[in-house]
């Protein structure tokens, strides 16, 4: 199949805003008559609140208002569990929680205001440990729940004490991972107009889920949806956080525009934004796995616990997806899993880049590598043996038999771009010195979109003006990822136009029909099958036109770089005088475009079914020097190599298979959010360190395609899967440099060097 | 307080300011010249989003305060295109597809803008060092370096 516009690495369509400064991001937006304003939050991680004084605070200058959880109308929201609170009202269940906001003429007055707060706290004993947390009797974080338990998930499959009596060898080992901060690199920032073009409200601002933010505020305020608009803006960076964390911040500041009629504007600063936004879930995971002696697992018994924090938040969700890819993509007949979150009074924790998947993937690839290891077997040679391949039936009792499962050319590609055994032979050898070099892989098998999350659906709406210019709307929304440049070299693919003629919106929610969420690595394969779907209804009403018009049967007319051909390559006519022709007849031109992904199944109770429709493979190898004698870790190089269906474009998808190791080489050595007592102790990066352009390896990146019948013009996911396996590469690297395995993230320099966090207690 | 006079060259255009003596340079740019293409990440010189060029240097500018550069030259992202269009640095990082959200970008131009001038043909390892400042959080920076690189071939002498 040859392609004019997709597949092919043509530039962003957002680059010249991007590079001359035109784009607009939240904190650039200004309105007239505009307030600022600025949020109080806890000094505790858990108390109660016994008085809150705001008196003097309303004295000074400037100040229009302040508030507390009093004067919101609806105090509570959540997506999944309604649990979060606009502003803490009794009592404050983590240290982000905001307590009292004000609204002056400028920033600096609001925050002088809430100097003058009181508030008086009666500090609670609190739980800052995931185990403790789910011990019988322990302490409650919520009054209201039975305990501190947010989502228990079982999966059972066959018999796990049979396949263990069958073992020739079983292991057992815990793994821990750490709590991340997303670390975009806008801090959050809204603007709240009121009373705005016949809306109550209208919403602006960097907002990664619209519609999420729309139904919050929406709710918070007790209006309709009509009533709430909320427009986005560029956006810088999101990786999944900048939803529920701006769903309050919208919140807060509709309601303070409501109240003094002018528009409110709220910009975090970056310390404001460590402690209030919510991060990835550490987990602690147990996992029990038996073979036989030539290396053909028996069963598997893993039990994970996540850390919620003081919300449920996504935790349902993100556990869930930890649940299908827990085992691995590895054929098993005996899977017993349990997957758990928990409410801690820690920071609370949400959706980032890859969901519930690479905690369990640093355990479980980490695991397969030390049963190899054990069996006195090759890490290859063990994944060969066990790994999906077509019709592979998963732990859930799917059968792999509606796309094609690319493990071995994936693994293979990735082996042989990076010169794996060789470098493997070599580094398997004793080494002399300090410094040592290894190399190991990991991979994953990850479905794509929200899978029985959700119901899973989009929309899209194209507008052909008369002169064969279009606008493109969806509801799905640039994250940065490069949405709309995909979703614009679809429509010009389909209806034979030019990139430069196609103009792709914003997403505004009064006029861009509700997607759902721009997450799980949905956009390209749900949104731009919705895309297509809207481009394919008006190429078609052209075409049948044209036909018309032309005395030509429909299946011999082609549109092609701004014209109309017939089957024999002639020029009939140019697409702009047909679409003039067209608007003057008074034929619609503009059309809804929607797709609802292929049927799933789900049982809760069991955990088994058909959880995702279809799914992507990747690999990833790290090849790393550890010096023996200090700790410090170079990653020296990494291939990664990711099967995307097709890439629409693959400039594009190298940029995220690039930015996905960096984020997941982060995850794996240096980053840890430090917390005492819930409360967060690095708030900025300086002291939250996060990859620079001198922790690059050296990346190669590896498209393969394998074009899925599902996907638009066969294109999958790519976002999430190019992180969850870059900690687990790196840990077997590790390993095979040094010798020393380490069960627990991040391998900063004091694991790698004595095996485990210099803290007390550490692991 | 009293504000101070200062005399700022803005991307070639004179301005004639009154500013606190705890003005930042960032603050100036953003919400007197109303030139928000330079951007606050960090506000503590850690990510580099608001690097603007001063006086031939890249400077973070919300470690700057206005007051103490007076009569200066500077230099932000809004400066690069010119008549002529697009500046070689904008071209590169457009065709390497060295952007993703775009947030960082302009600190980047600015820094990479910086290096070139003072090493037109600079190795990988000295623009990595020359961005090292400029933390970027999409793109895994391999994208930055290429257009760096294109532009140096382009346009370094």
């Amino acid at each position: 199949m040859t392609f004019k516009h997709v597949n092919k690495g043509i530039k962003r369509v957002d680059a010249y805003e991007k590079v001359t400064g035109k784009a607009k991001f939240g904190a650039d937006m200004e309105f007239a008559d505009m307030l600022f304003a600025k949020v109080l939050r806890s000094e505790y991680s858990h108390a109660e609140i016994k008085k809150i004084d705001v008196s003097e605070a309303k004295k000074m200058p400037g100040v229009k208002g302040v508030y507390t959880a009093f004067d919101i109308p609806n105090n509570l929201f959540g997506v999944i569990v309604q649990d979060q609170q606009v502003l803490a009202k009794d009592k404050v269940v983590l240290a982000g929680d905001g307590i009292v906001m004000a609204a002056a003429e400028s920033e600096k007055e609001a925050a002088a205001a809430l100097e003058k707060v009181k508030v008086k706290y009666e500090e609670l004993d609190g739980i800052y440990d995931v185990m403790e947390a789910r011990k019988e009797g322990s302490l409650k974080i919520h009054e209201d729940k039975e305990d501190n338990q947010v989502i228990h998930h079982p999966l059972r499959k066959g018999d796990v004490e049979k396949g263990f009596a069958e073992a020739y060898l079983i292991l057992e080992r815990e793994y821990t991972t750490q709590l991340i901060e997303h670390s975009y690199l806008e801090p959050e920032a809204v603007i709240v107009v009121p009373n705005d073009q016949n809306h109550l409200v209208s919403v602006y601002g960097s907002i990664q889920n619209p519609y999420a933010a729309r139904s919050a505020v929406a709710a918070v305020l007790g209006v309709e949806l009509a009533d709430v608009r909320v427009i986005q803006n560029h956006i810088g960076g999101s990786f999944g956080g900048k939803d529920e964390v701006i769903s309050a911040m919208a919140a807060r500041a509709a309601v303070m525009a409501l109240d003094l009629d002018r528009p409110v504007k709220m910009v975090n600063t970056r310390e404001e934004s460590f402690t209030e936004s919510y991060k990835r879930h550490p987990y602690n995971l147990k996992y029990k796995i038996g073979a036989t002696e030539d290396g053909k697992l028996t069963a598997m018994e893993i039990e994970a616990a996540a850390d919620s924090g003081g919300y449920a938040c996504q935790t349902p969700f993100v556990t869930w997806r930890s649940v299908v890819q827990a085992t691995g993509p590895y054929e098993l007949d005996n899977v017993k899993t349990d997957t758990y979150g928990y409410y801690t009074n820690n920071p609370y924790t949400g959706a980032m880049r890859g969901y519930g998947s690479p905690q369990v993937i640093f355990a479980q690839e980490s695991l397969m590598d030390e049963l190899a290891e054990e069996l006195d077997m090759s890490p290859v040679e063990l994944r060969k043996k066990n790994m999906y391949s077509q019709d592979s039936v998963t732990a859930s009792g799917q059968k792999l038999d509606g796309h094609t499962v690319s493990l071995a050319e994936v693994m293979e590609k990735a082996m042989k771009e990076i010169n794996y055994e060789e470098k493997y032979k070599e580094y398997s050898k004793e080494q002399f010195g300090d410094k040592k070099r290894g190399i190991g892989l990991s991979i994953s098998f990850r479905g794509c979109s929200l899978g029985a999350e959700a119901i899973d659906a989009a929309a899209s709406l194209i507008q052909i003006n008369k002169d064969g210019s279009a606008a493109v709307y969806s509801g799905l929304a640039e994250n940065g990822q490069g949405l709309k440049t995909i979703f614009t070299q679809i429509t010009a693919e389909v209806l034979g136009i030019r990139i430069e003629d196609i103009d792709y919106m914003e997403v505004d929610t009064t006029f861009t029909p509700d997607s759902g969420s721009t997450v799980a690595s949905r956009a390209t394969l749900i949104g731009g099958n919705a895309v297509k779907n809207a481009a394919e209804k008006l190429r078609k009403r052209i075409i049948n036109f044209a036909a018309d018009k032309f005395d030509f049967s429909a299946d011999n007319l082609a549109l092609k770089d701004g014209f109309l051909y017939d089957e024999s390559g002639n020029r009939l006519a140019l697409f702009s005088d047909l679409t003039q022709e067209m608007g003057n007849t008074g034929i619609l031109l503009s059309a809804y475009g929607w797709y609802k992904g292929p049927e799933i199944s789900w049982d809760e109770e069991k955990g088994c079914g058909n959880p995702y429709f279809t799914y992507v493979y990747g690999c990833q190898i790290a090849e790393v020097e550890v010096d023996t004698g200090t700790g410090e870790l170079t990653i020296l190089e990494m291939a990664a190599a990711h099967d995307v269906g097709r890439a629409i474009n693959p400039a594009n998808v190298k940029g995220q298979i690039y930015g996905g190791v960096m984020m997941g080489l982060g995850y794996g050595i240096m980053e840890e959010l430090e917390v005492e007592k819930g409360m967060i102790k690095t708030k900025n990066f300086h002291d939250y360190l996060i990859p620079t352009i001198k922790d690059m390896p050296e990346i190669k990146p590896i498209i393969v395609e394998n074009p899925d019948p599902d996907g638009p013009f066969g294109a999958k996911s790519i976002g999430e899967p190019t992180l969850e396996l870059g900690s687990a590469a790196i840990a077997n690297a590790v390993a095979h440099a040094s010798g020393r395995r380490i069960r627990s993230l991040p391998l900063n320099l004091e694991r790698v060097l004595i095996g485990r966090s210099l803290h007390k207690g550490g692991k | 307080m009293a504000k101070l006079d200062v005399e700022l060259t803005v991307n070639g255009e004179k301005y004639n300011l009154k500013v606190g003596s705890q003005e930042r340079l960032l603050d100036t740019i953003r919400k007197q010249l109303k030139l928000t293409g330079t951007k606050e990440g960090c506000s503590v010189g850690e990510c580099g989003a608001c690097t603007v060029i001063l006086d031939d240097k890249a400077v973070n500018s919300c470690m700057v305060l206005t007051a103490q550069v007076d009569g200066s030259q500077i230099i932000t992202v809004e400066g690069l295109e010119s008549k002529g269009g697009l500046h070689p640095l904008q071209k590169a990082f457009i065709e390497k597809q060295a952007i993703q959200c775009g947030f960082c970008t302009p600190g980047m131009l600015m820094s990479a803008l910086a290096l070139i001038k003072e090493n037109p043909q600079p190795s990988k390892e000295e623009i990595k060092t020359a961005l090292e400042g400029n933390l970027c959080r999409c793109t895994g920076y391999q994208q930055i370096i290429e257009a760096v690189e294109a532009a140096a071939e382009e346009w370094g002498v």
